[in-house]
């Protein structure tokens, strides 16, 4: 039983920065901007929020910091692509390499250091349940700060008129200009949220899923992260699927390795990637429910003529 | 300017614009504009494409800025910083192109441009009752990406009355809906009128300015050349203050058909539906003779664009014979197979169909013509002749009268109007045997217009087979033999000319007569 609770919260644990990362950008996607600098966002997140932990000794301080910076580093590609219009793609993978760059010219002087982990929830009585208890009420705060993420961005967009109008933005700029919605402030705010998501989900990589700095740390899930937005068509429940699909296979394949199954671990490695994929694209097939979510005006730079 | 007819008696004016200026680089788009608008009266704004309309009435709604100029509101000197501020003021527009969300419900569309936040249930309640007050039915909560022209077009005039404007203003309404539509739409606005509002009136359409519309301000080339009461003037005096000459209508000699080939034949042609969206075909029966002029007739996405697609090839058939040209299977071939046959096209979309927009004129002649004119274009080896492409586009630009300003420009680069005359000019000096054109003269000023017509009857008259898909029921009076209509995918039996009414084409556009093609088809 242990065992498989145990098994249990790595899953949630390797799902939460995916997940966080996702929600971020599928509201950036919504409002029709393509930021594909995820990576170099979720990495700058990590680096600030082990730097800012280590050198206060609060992982709360260093969770802010993570949040901060993140979103910071993402007002650079807003101002880039928003308001001096550059190509979006080129710009975001800029902001990837760049970021990636930067987090390990600043992160030299911490890395082999012991971090500060934020503490799990301990709730008496309802986290000593058994099972449940330690799943449902034992867990790190950001993965609660997930789960309402997902939530609350689905409530956002579909309920609340500023969600509407968020989502006819990303449907077509230059109608949503003509009926005097200011499009370029809103694209702001929505690229500004995706990078505070993106700078927590790389705090949670720092600060509980492995409390250290190493370069390149995020490994890639800032563009599974982007995948993931695709291939959930742009709705926040599936994001939710998809990271935990992608987690639960991710850390399954990591215990068949260790079993010393019979198959090439290059196989198993790429099994979580295929898994999401195949799961998403099966929930997906409906075309026409696919084409009223994707935002049609999608990493197109918008000039509003004056 | 001269020649200003008074407003009505009593009555103070609702908007009074002086000396309203528009600049792009070094384009006047409108100069000095001056233009009165009274309370309760339809004011008509004529003029051809690229007279300045959508400019002025952009600056109004505080889309764009002017350069210099002011404007006065109900007496008092305001500044259009946004279409918001116009629409705090009381000023609705209703698009040409339609700023509608396609993703979106009717209800959501009309939400997002009310500013007073309230639910959408409670907005989708009030829209159903005011659209059946005014006669126009709308269902709220349909996507908007189902729903006609016609249907999109009520929710943006019911988006616009929902906010109460006193002023509004329609640019070029009609140039989408059926005659019936129109009719439907002209009564809303004499309704409107009736009640006080004003309106500004949009259209080239110069016998409904003249049912409609109280006075009538004229632009050319971005400069006010006229004020009139379009009751006391003729179409023909109405289009010379416009155009600055006379518009010649194009000629059509009456043609026996008996006995000619059929050059281009659809037999039977079905199509599923390519995206959710679109609309399918549903057993297609055509047939175009040697000298014939075909019309298809249709409101806008029932079709028309998918058909095209199938003819041209951009879309392939399963069985190769339901489409033949000069009697050959054509179905399964591709767009240079089938201009190998003699056929060729000219798309709705200029740009990214007909047209490559970042590369040069002559470049797009060859992306059309590198493998039908034999070894003209691209010798032996593959080598493209540059000279031979330059100096035919060169010929087509002269012929068509296509106005630049570099030799060889970028296609992009072209007004709209000029890259169309380019297109269809491109195609028509090939002398093909069989041509499909999809919107001809769609945005193209009145005397290239003409002209482009002009060369389709010659074309047919030559010989070839002309199939023209038109929204423009005048163009396709003036120019077809016969006349089919497309309605929801499905095609109507073609009626000769002699026998065509507008009425007649009115009521199979909306639907009135379903029912396609039989089998022993036979054309007039």
């Amino acid at each position: 039983m242990d065992m498989t609770v145990s098994i249990l919260l790595t899953i949630a644990t390797a799902a939460t920065p995916l997940l966080i990362a996702a929600i971020g950008e599928l509201v950036v996607e919504r409002s029709g901007v393509l930021n594909l600098g995820v990576e170099g966002m979720m990495v700058m997140g990590a680096v600030a929020g082990f730097g800012a932990g280590f050198l206060t000794g609060s992982p709360w301080i260093g969770l802010i910091a993570a949040i901060v910076v993140g979103a910071l580093f993402s007002l650079l590609f807003a101002v880039m692509t928003l308001s001096l219009a550059t190509n979006q793609v080129a710009t975001g993978l800029s902001l990837t390499l760049l970021g990636l760059g930067l987090s390990g010219m600043l992160g030299t002087g911490f890395v082999g250091l012991p971090g500060e982990r934020l503490p799990n929830l301990y709730i008496p009585l309802l986290t000593d349940l058994p099972v449940v208890g330690r799943l449902l009420f034992g867990q790190d705060p950001i993965f609660y700060i997930s789960i309402a993420l997902v939530f609350g961005v689905s409530w956002f967009l579909f309920k609340t008129r500023t969600g509407l109008t968020l989502r006819s933005i990303g449907d077509s700029h230059t109608s949503a200009h003509a009926l005097g919605i200011q499009v370029i402030k809103y694209r702001y705010l929505a690229v500004m949220f995706g990078g505070a998501c993106a700078g927590l989900a790389g705090g949670h990589l720092s600060l509980v899923y492995t409390p250290q700095w190493v370069e390149n740390m995020t490994a890639g899930r800032g563009w599974i992260a982007l995948a993931l937005v695709v291939f959930s068509s742009w709705r926040p429940l599936r994001v939710l699927a998809g990271a935990y699909i992608f987690g639960a296979v991710w850390i399954g394949q990591l215990h068949a390795q260790a079993f010393g199954i019979p198959v090439p671990s290059q196989f198993l490695s790429s099994l979580p990637y295929l898994a999401t994929i195949v799961v998403l694209v099966i929930i997906s097939r409906n075309k026409r429910l696919t084409m009223m979510n994707t935002p049609a005006s999608l990493g197109q730079a918008f000039v509003p003529d004056r | 300017m001269g020649g200003t007819v008074s407003a009505q008696e009593g009555t103070a004016n609702l908007l009074e614009v002086r000396g309203l200026t528009k600049i792009f680089g070094t384009l006047t788009a409108c100069d000095h504009i001056d233009l009165t608008i009274g309370k309760g009266e339809i004011h008509a704004l004529l003029g051809e494409n690229g007279a300045g309309k959508s400019t002025l009435v952009k600056m109004l709604f505080g889309s764009l800025e002017p350069h210099s100029g002011e404007i006065n509101w109900d007496g008092q000197s305001v500044r259009m910083t946004s279409p918001s501020v116009a629409k705090k003021l009381g000023i609705g527009m209703v698009f040409q192109h339609f700023s509608l969300f396609e993703a979106l419900t009717a209800a959501e569309n009309i939400a997002l441009s009310l500013d007073d936040g309230a639910p959408i249930g409670t907005i989708a309640a009030k829209a159903r009752a005011l659209s059946y007050s005014y006669g126009l039915p709308l269902d709220p909560d349909s996507l908007v990406g189902d729903l006609s022209v016609g249907e999109r077009q009520r929710i943006e005039i019911i988006r616009c009355l929902l906010q109460a404007p006193q002023l509004i203003i329609l640019d070029e309404p009609t140039s989408v809906l059926t005659p019936q539509e129109a009719d439907k739409l002209f009564e809303t606005l004499e309704r409107l009128r009736a009640e006080g509002k004003s309106i500004l009136y949009i259209s080239h359409r110069l016998e409904e300015v003249k049912r409609l519309c109280d006075r009538a301000t004229v632009l050319r080339h971005g400069k006010v050349v006229g004020h009139c009461n379009p009751r006391e003037e003729t179409a023909s005096s109405l289009a010379r203050m416009m155009v600055g000459n006379e518009v010649k209508s194009a000629e059509r000699t009456p043609i026996t058909l008996e006995g000619a080939q059929e050059l281009l034949s659809v037999c039977g042609l079905s199509r599923k539906p390519a995206g959710p969206f679109s609309t399918p075909l549903k057993n297609i029966w055509l047939a175009v003779k040697a000298g014939e002029i075909l019309g298809i007739a249709g409101v806008a996405g029932n079709g028309q664009g998918e058909l095209f697609e199938a003819l041209s090839g951009e879309v392939q058939q399963t069985s190769a014979d339901s489409v033949r040209i000069r009697g050959k299977d054509a179905g399964r071939l591709d767009i240079t197979g089938r201009r190998l046959l003699g056929a060729a096209f000219v798309p709705e979309e200029r740009l990214g169909h007909g047209a490559a927009p970042r590369m040069k004129l002559s470049e797009n002649l060859l992306l059309s013509r590198y493998a039908t004119d034999g070894k003209a274009f691209v010798g032996s080896g593959g080598m493209v002749k540059n000279g031979a492409v330059y100096d035919a586009a060169q010929r087509i630009i002269k012929i068509m009268d296509v106005r630049k300003s570099a030799p060889d420009p970028e296609a992009a680069a072209l007004s709209g109007g000029n890259l169309q005359k380019f297109i269809v000019g491109r195609e028509l000096d090939r002398q093909p045997t069989v041509m499909v054109v999809n919107q001809p003269t769609w945005g193209v000023d009145a005397g290239a217009s003409a002209h482009i017509r002009q060369a389709l009857i010659e074309l047919a008259r030559g010989g070839s087979a002309v199939l023209v898909i038109s929204q423009d029921l005048d163009e396709l009076f003036e120019i077809s033999d016969a006349i089919a209509v497309m309605h929801n995918g499905e095609l109507s039996k073609p009626i000769p000319i002699a026998e065509a009414t507008f009425e007649r084409i009115g009521l199979l556009m909306g639907g009135a007569e379903p029912g396609h093609v039989d089998q022993k088809l036979e054309t007039a």
